[in-house]
């Protein structure tokens, strides 16, 4: 059985690629092979976020234009060699890939691959319409925001329009004291809001940004709580119940000084 | 105890921002969803019209009518002043 998932938001800025390379990473540390493509066509970043930015030779327009195979455009990452990047072309545009050409591609793929992850560009226009195009599953990626939120929203009617009826969603960057002191949305409110099955919460951690910086997803830090966050989000995908991480980690410095508003 | 103190010092206690994101959203959703474009509301508000005139004479040009949250659910209000309540045998007898 083979898996595709597109990650989208509708808004951008909230981590739709940081997620798939997460993701990505932790199916692939669970032994499955994985593909990741990068639908971003113009704004690629995928790559980037993976470290493999230096080893691109051919592009996924190159592939949808039968200029080469699929399996000659793909980048092997360089700790799993089961996961590959599939990367899209930085010079064209969103209209270089139509929907029914990634579809094509990924009933290609599907027979190699156990996962294939598409990330999806921002926006609700045909960028969006190509990538969700072969999704079997969506993961609707959101943020505390109330632009997010309401962006989420409606990308979930853009999906369940396309009859896209798996979707799950992801918030990202939490803040958790924000949220004990009343003054960030969480999960569960989101979910009041949007009414869908949530796969977890990431919290706002530095160490996001900083392996980022390095080209290597935090889910392979295991120091960090937003890395744990993806290892669960992760064995959530592969239908395993793991009760969702408590995300208060204060010590009581940090609410003596949340107390005297420092 | 801290909120009693906090207002000592001129730190009003204010509605946690939070709700209120929470709240805003759930207004904005429901027209997001609904689709609910001013031209509908205004085909509304004729009809709204229609039926409560052949009740009572309202104040036409001062019907309001909007999509309102409470504290958990939507609403939609309409404030309609009623100028004279018509009798209602006449109203039967019109609407035959």
């Amino acid at each position: 059985m083979s898996e595709v998932i597109v990650v989208t938001s509708g808004k951008g800025g909230v981590g739709k690629t940081t997620t798939t390379a997460n993701i990505g990473v932790g199916l692939a540390q669970r032994g499955y092979k994985v593909a990741l493509i990068d639908t971003d066509t113009g704004l690629r970043n995928l790559d980037l976020i993976l470290g493999l930015e230096n080893r691109i030779l051919y592009d996924l327009i190159d592939v949808t234009t039968k200029k080469v195979p699929y399996r000659k455009a793909l980048v092997r990452h360089k700790k799993f060699s089961n996961l590959f990047l599939l990367p899209t072309s930085q010079i064209r545009d969103k209209s270089a890939v139509t929907g029914e050409q990634l579809v094509d591609l990924c009933t290609e793929m599907r027979g190699e691959f156990d996962y294939i992850i598409i990330d999806c560009p921002a926006g609700i226009e045909q960028g969006f319409q190509t990538a969700i195009a072969a999704a079997d599953h969506a993961i609707v990626v959101t943020m505390p925001e109330v632009s997010a939120v309401r962006d989420a929203d409606k990308i979930i009617g853009e999906l369940n329009r396309a009859d896209k009826v798996h979707i799950k969603l992801l918030v990202n960057r939490i803040r958790p004291h924000m949220v004990e002191s009343g003054d960030m949305l969480d999960m569960n409110d989101i979910n009041d809001i949007l009414a869908i099955e949530c796969l977890g919460q990431i919290p706002d951690d530095e160490l996001v940004v900083t392996s980022t910086n390095r080209g290597e997803p935090v889910i392979l830090n295991n120091k960090s709580l937003a890395g744990q966050a993806y290892v669960n989000i992760v064995g959530r995908i592969c239908g395993e119940q793991i009760p969702f991480l408590e995300l208060k980690k204060d010590g009581f410095l940090h609410r003596l000084k949340r107390m005297l508003h420092i | 105890m801290l909120k009693a103190v906090l207002k000592l010092f001129g730190r009003e206690e204010k509605k946690a921002s939070g709700k209120i994101a929470k709240d805003r959203l759930r207004v904005v959703l429901i027209h997001d969803r609904a689709n609910v474009s001013p031209e509908v509301i205004d085909h509304i508000k004729d009809d709204i019209i229609k039926v409560i005139s052949s009740y009572m004479d309202i104040n036409q040009r001062d019907v309001e009518i909007s999509l309102s949250n409470d504290d958990n659910s939507v609403a939609l209000l309409a404030n309609i002043p009623v100028m004279r309540i018509k009798s209602g045998s006449s109203r039967r007898r019109e609407h035959r």
